[in-house]
């Protein structure tokens, strides 16, 4: 048995995330995304290799999409009315509201830009989202009688979710982008303890680590306000959903604490659309926002108002968020193409922007000039500010989520070539993890567990069953999620791991069965032959005469000189063997299943061999065992044979 | 398993109540409260308010002890059923009785399906010894607690009004007041066989409610919880309420599917999820509200039971036809016009209706109808939790029906209560007292407030205040005989209208059987008031059998044996061993047993297998003498059989006497080898010898 990962996007480079997971005969596909920095059909995954012939509803079970950004559905809509895909699609109830706002958003930048052909229409958007089926955290979705698919909750955007599958004994996680650490508006990733065969996960900062949020946020509300207070204008190029929310809660909280008044500016009606949304789906954000949806609506920012195109040349500092992020085209390059000019305004970029944008190039060293197309240049004069905090994971979370669900092998996706290929060195040295970074177009396999069924015998069930407590030190849950720090931490685990111990029974083409040893004769139909061993010798004491010797002809009781032979051997024994654990019985002493007595008859058919030493008067001591006690009862035997029994007492 | 019914409950407000017993573990199914016994309590005395105590000059201090006055008459003479006969004491709240015959710390785990199946949880938690784990979902858990609040809130008046709490049993319980009190009353006390007393509890406190959601385990929409490995569950959506739910219970030997009252096509909760019921071995039938109707009804006349020949897709069709809901809906209508028709008329409607989805509907209902009437008054919303109970619907899209979701969708509120508060039209206020519910009355008026008993909450001022005006009209739910409940509001004066209405609360009775053909469990289990000719299980595949109130019924054995997993790591470390004469392939097995995910797994011991634990193996068969002589001089080992056996006890022994290479015994019996020798190594080669002459694995 064996997973196929066969990655069609996000291999090794960041954008059209889409990765196709064939699993007990199941394929599954996770994300459906496009890439934002392509213009030609490399914008999206290469679908024809997950079905060559076309037939993309035979060839795939579902398709799972994690969350609202372009580059995980991005390419949805095309592969469901273009491509024909009608099999189910599964993503949480938020992704579900908010990834058609996101497709329309995208739709008209791009009819916009260079009136380029229409991917896919409006209609195309609202057909595809009809064909999903919304799905609630932590849900099991049986998505046939052996599919099973689980979210859970990955912070990030809002509805954004880890995906667990599930065939047979075979199990996987699909990260998509997560975040462990959890910020203004959302809560950080939680997933529970799984068994993995496999882990696909983002490496977005595959060798980042970040310092604490809070000096990361102070640097951005230090550079937003500086340029403010110098009378300029501040550009926000983000998304409308995600990053939007949190950074307008950020400043909305710093305005009202430091008392400004600059104008905030939001483009596009989107956002106030979006937060009807947001206030709908407040069960998805962090602990602390969700508290609040009684009294107030934390997206209703007080400090936000609607910006208008004409406003772009008014004079006077303001902050404006606009769309569409990365400032890949339409409304936020009309005014970047404005505002980049003048050395006293401010741009913000995200922490990662998609080869191809505006964003891109600001980010790779410090252009003076960027060409827009042959024809249209900017200067740039303006000052760059890069968040240095973003929804994504840091490369320690993604150490402590490997960590944590220990799976038996991880794929790295959707990060850079070079430092993914520093993670992996790391995941494998450090964990002890087989770790695969994929390219585009290339397929890993790796093995999957498997159990065999079986039937057990109620004897055999009962006695599997007396407790066996084992304690063992574990990496604990994480305390994330409230406390904010995803510190993990080692806990005393209690296992407990009854020792089963049987016979399996194949007969003819029946399926295996497993029964006590015991039932076993009872089973064949034969009696149970056991093998047992005998050996009788003389004990060795040096005060052999001292006593008379009338003792042992009619020794019917336990004579004070048998006793204190067995009293004095218990003694020495237990100084030897003190991890034995030697039973008196009075007339016997008793190691596992050996059996020590002082021999009653001179006619001991046991005494097998020759005893010089014994004579009229010596004392035999007869032993008896069972097969399997072999090693033990000879190893006392000897230490006996050694022992001078006659000095104590 | 084991099924013992504890209660069959007493329609919507009071759900069913039931034991399970599962692999050893016990499981409580839903631990509801009784609220219609609060009838037997008189409400707070009129001109009484809890803010306004001490304006209150009209306070009865006479009639504060109630029943003390007129002690000489009063012997073995019944009451007269008047507003005089009822209880004058702060009420006490009556729980199941019967499960109050079982110890609280045997329970393992309880089961919550819905917000009124929680009322009584607070009891159970502050028991001594309880550590069961209550499984609950997000939704429910959060309604049910608002309804506690609610309920604890309305209660104060009472603590209020009487004072200190009286210790140990209040005076209504002794035997001599409860003989006079009037026959219905005392059935409500006592329960019909007289044996419900010991269920009457004080009300909890804020801080029990508290500690009991505290410990709740919430779950999301079909999230699977597993409980000691051993039993996994799962809430699965029952279209009754937000929140509520079945569950499947899954163990290692079988499946069960739990129905409580259940809604195909309801108007705001998501769906009655039949689907994930399917192929149970066990499917218990909990949802008595078609009893309900029957005992009313002309049983059998008006509903077709379908053939059994139907296919599955006729029947699946029977179950999803609307019929009952738009029967709902028409309800629903006629409500909203005739409260718009009263309030045209210059006349208030109070409606306390207890049901969050009845009251979310019938507020887009009126909306709808007054606007179309262009009548504009407020409608007020009066509970302590009203805000956020209001709030918190539409914050939940995973568990309202399909029809709402989409409104999530489209981006539009999932109520339209949302735009209603927004606009005004709808106000919300805490309290009859609240400052600024006084500052925006206005008359005449459409409130919605609890309680529907009628003897505690905002309910008890209105209908006070309106119960003389013919004008008004009363929108009341029945469930409790609707005497006893407006019995203090002076039947003599009592001209306001009444419009008593019932709504659905369950599986119709014409839809039982096509359900359970539908999922397909081996075994049902009805209620015995279901009648063995409404449910006669003829041709069908499935077996029926009944149960009836605190009496265990106990689950045939559904498997001869136990199901186990076993790794295959495991499987291929095995050395096998084929008897030919048999047809049959035997190894030993050693691994350590884990209950995971409700299934017995053997894993690769981890432990180092130590020689120690090396297991001689297990033989069987007698042993050919002549096959072991030649196999011992094979080895160089020479012996010769002796003549005479030795007896011992019940069988003889051959004995065979070793010479060479030194002296050795065995005693040869026919299920036993005894060997005798000097040294290990010898001693070790007779043993291999025979061992290989033996079958053996
Ligand atoms: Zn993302
Ligand atoms: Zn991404
Ligand atoms: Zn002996």
């Amino acid at each position: 048995m064996a997973i196929d990962c066969l990655v069609l996007g996000a291999g090794q480079e960041v954008g059209k995330s889409c990765a196709v997971v064939t699993i007990g005969g199941k394929r599954i596909m996770f994300d459906c995304g496009m890439h934002m920095g392509y213009l030609d059909r490399r914008r999206y995954p290469d679908f024809s290799r997950a079905a060559p012939d076309g037939d993309f509803t035979g060839a795939l079970d579902c398709i799972v999409i994690t969350h609202f950004h372009l580059d995980h559905v991005g390419a949805l809509p095309y592969f469901t009315e273009v491509c024909g895909y009608r099999g189910p699609i599964y993503m949480t109830f938020p992704t579900k509201a908010l990834a058609p706002l996101m497709l329309e958003d995208y739709r008209k930048v791009m009819v916009e830009r260079r009136g380029e052909e229409e991917q896919f229409t409006a209609e195309h958007i609202a057909a595809c989202m009809k064909k999903v089926i919304a799905v609630d955290l932590k849900q099991t979705v049986q998505v046939d009688s052996e599919l099973q698919i689980r979210a859970y909750y990955a912070g990030h955007v809002i509805g954004a979710a880890m995906f667990y599958a599930k065939v047979g004994d075979s199990a996987l996680v699909y990260t998509g982008d997560y975040n462990m650490t959890p910020d203004r508006h959302l809560g950080a990733a939680q997933i529970d303890r799984l068994h993995l065969d496999l882990l696909i996960t983002e490496s977005t900062y595959a060798t980042t680590v970040r310092d604490s949020k809070y000096t990361r946020e102070r640097e951005f509300l230090m550079a937003v306000h500086k340029c403010v207070a110098g009378g300029g204008k501040v550009l926000i190029p983000t998304f409308a959903l995600g990053r939007a929310q949190e950074l307008c809660m950020l400043l909305d909280d710093y305005w009202e604490r430091m008392n400004l008044n600059v104008p905030i500016y939001f483009s596009a009606g989107l956002t106030i659309q979006a937060n009807m949304y947001y206030k709908m789906l407040i069960n998805w954000t962090s602990q602390k926002v969700k508290e609040t949806y009684v009294t107030r609506n934390p997206f209703d920012f007080k400090n936000v108002r609607n910006f208008d195109r004409s406003m772009i040349n008014s004079p006077g500092p303001c902050v404006l968020f606009a769309t569409p992020g990365m400032i890949s085209g339409g409304f936020s390059l009309e005014v970047f193409k404005n505002w980049a000019p003048s050395e006293i305004n401010l741009v913000t970029l995200p922490g990662y922007c998609v080869a191809g944008t505006i964003g891109h190039k600001l980010m790779s060293g410090k252009p003076t000039k960027i060409d827009l197309d042959k024809d249209t240049q900017i200067d740039v004069r303006c000052q760059i500010h890069q968040l240095s905090f973003s929804p994504h994971t840091d490369a320690k979370g993604i150490m402590d989520l490997v960590k944590f669900l220990s799976p038996k092998h991880v794929i790295l996706v959707h990060g850079e070539k070079p430092k993914m290929a520093s993670l992996k060195g790391k995941i494998e040295s450090e964990l002890g993890i087989p770790c695969y970074d994929p390219a585009n177009n290339e397929n890993v396999s790796v093995p999957s567990t498997h159990f065999v069924k079986a039937c057990a015998s109620d004897a055999f069930v009962r006695s599997s069953l007396s407790p066996n407590f084992k304690f063992s030190r574990r990496i604990g849950e994480y305390g994330f999620s409230h406390s904010g720090d995803t510190e993990v931490r080692p806990y005393l685990q209690v296992r407990d791991e009854r020792v089963a111990e049987g016979i399996v029974v194949i007969e003819g083409n029946k399926a295996a069965k497993v029964i006590h040893q015991d039932e076993l004769p009872n089973f064949l139909r034969k009696e149970r032959h056991e093998v047992k061993f005998a050996y009788c010798f003389p004990a060795h004491s040096t005060k052999k005469n001292e006593e008379p010797d009338h003792n042992f002809t009619d020794g019917l009781q336990c004579s004070s000189r048998q006793c204190s032979l067995l009293r004095a051997l218990l003694c020495e024994l237990s100084k030897e063997f003190r991890q034995e654990e030697i039973q008196d019985f009075g007339e016997y002493i008793k190691v596992e299943s050996l059996h020590v007595a002082v021999c009653s008859t001179d006619q001991c058919p046991y005494r097998v061999g020759d005893h010089p030493l014994s004579g009229r008067g010596s004392m035999f001591l007869c032993c008896s065992w069972l097969a399997g006690d072999e090693q033990l009862a000879w190893k006392l035997i000897s230490t006996i044979k050694t022992l001078d029994l006659g000095l104590p007492l | 398993m084991k099924l013992t019914c504890l209660s069959r409950g007493k329609g919507f407000y009071f759900p069913p109540c039931h034991m399970l017993s599962v692999c050893g573990f016990r499981i409580l199914i839903d631990c509801p409260l009784d609220l219609s016994a609060l009838a037997a309590f008189a409400p707070i005395p009129p001109g009484f308010s809890a803010v306004r105590g001490e304006e209150d000059l009209e306070r009865p201090v006479d009639e504060s002890d109630g029943c003390e006055s007129g002690s000489a008459e009063r012997k073995n003479t019944e009451k007269p059923m008047n507003a005089e006969a009822l209880i004058r004491s702060e009420p006490w709240y009556k729980t199941v009785a019967n499960l109050h015959l079982w110890n609280p710390s045997f329970i393992d785990v309880v089961l919550i399906s819905s917000p009124a199946g929680m009322l009584g949880l607070p009891f159970l938690m502050r028991a001594k010894g309880f550590s069961a784990k209550v499984y609950v979902t997000e939704a429910a858990a959060k309604l049910g607690k608002l309804m506690m609040e609610d309920l604890v809130s309305m209660h104060e008046e009472f603590r209020q009004f009487y004072g200190t709490q009286e210790f140990s049993s209040p005076h209504w319980m002794k035997w001599e007041k409860l003989e006079s009190l009037p026959s219905a009353l005392k059935e409500i006390v006592l329960g019909t066989d007289g044996i419900e007393l010991g269920g009457w509890m004080p009300l909890y406190s804020a801080a029990d409610i508290e500690d009991c959601v505290k410990k709740l385990q919430r779950l999301k929409y079909a999230e699977v919880a597993c409980y000691n490995g051993t039993i996994n569950i799962k809430p699965i959506s029952s279209g009754l309420e937000i929140g509520a739910c079945n569950w499947t219970i899954r163990y290692p030997d079988g499946t069960i599917g739990f129905v409580s009252s259940s809604e195909f096509v309801p108007g705001h909760a998501l769906e009655f999820n039949y689907n994930a019921l399917r192929s149970c071995d066990v499917l218990i039938y909990s949802d008595f509200s078609s009893l309900d109707v029957l005992e009313t009804a002309n049983k059998g006349s008006n509903y077709a039971v379908p053939e059994d020949s139907s296919t599955l897709s006729d029947l699946e069709e029977v179950l999803l036809h609307a019929d009952e809901s738009s029967e709902e809906m028409d309800k629903l209508k006629f409500i909203s016009s005739c409260a718009v028709d009263a309030v045209k008329a210059g006349g208030s409607v109070l409606i306390p209706i207890g049901r969050l989805g009845i009251i979310l509907q019938l507020l887009e209902q009126i909306s709808v109808c007054m606007e179309s009437s262009r009548c504009e008054v407020p409608i007020f919303v009066i509970s302590s939790v009203a805000e956020e109970l209001l709030a918190y619907t539409n914050i939940i899209p995973e568990w309202v029906c399909k029809q709402r979701q989409e409104k999530l969708f489209s981006g539009e509120p999932l109520f339209a209560h949302v735009e209603l508060l927004n606009g005004e039209r709808l106000q919300v206020y805490p309290a009859v007292y609240s400052p600024k519910l006084l500052l925006h009355w206005q008359e005449p008026c459409i409130v919605f407030c609890p309680h529907w008993s009628l003897r505690l909450g905002p309910a008890v001022h209105l209908l006070r205040r309106w119960h003389g005006d013919e004008k008004s009209l009363l929108v009341w739910e029945e469930g409790m005989d609707s005497d006893i409940a407006l019995l203090p509001f002076d039947p003599k004066e009592m001209k306001m209208k009444v419009l008593r209405c019932s709504f659905l609360s369950g599986i119709v009775l014409k839809k039982v059987r096509p359900l359970i053909h539908v999922l397909q469990p081996k075994f049902v289990m009805l209620p015995e008031d279901f009648g063995r000719q409404i449910m006669s299980p003829v041709a069908n595949s499935y077996s029926v059998l009944h149960y009836s109130v605190n009496e265990t019924l106990k689950l045939p054995i559904l498997k001869e044996d136990s199901e186990l997993e076993i790794t295959a790591d495991l499987i291929s470390q095995l050395h096998w061993k084929n008897l030919k004469d048999q047809n049959l392939s035997i190894t030993r097995l050693k691994g350590n047993l884990v209950m995971s995910d409700a299934r017995r797994q053997i894993l690769t011991s981890d432990e180092l297998s130590c020689s120690k634990s090396e297991k001689p193996p297990l033989l069987w068969g007698t042993l050919d003498l002549q096959r072991l002589l030649a196999r011992l001089s094979e080895m160089g080992i020479g012996g010769s059989l002796q003549e005479d056996s030795v007896t011992d006890g019940s069988s003889d022994a051959r004995i065979l006497r070793i010479n060479a290479p030194s002296e050795a015994l065995l005693e040869i019996r026919s299920t036993s080898t005894l060997i005798s020798a000097a040294n290990e190594e010898l001693a070790f080669r007779i043993r291999d010898a025979v061992d290989g002459i033996l079958d053996g694995t």
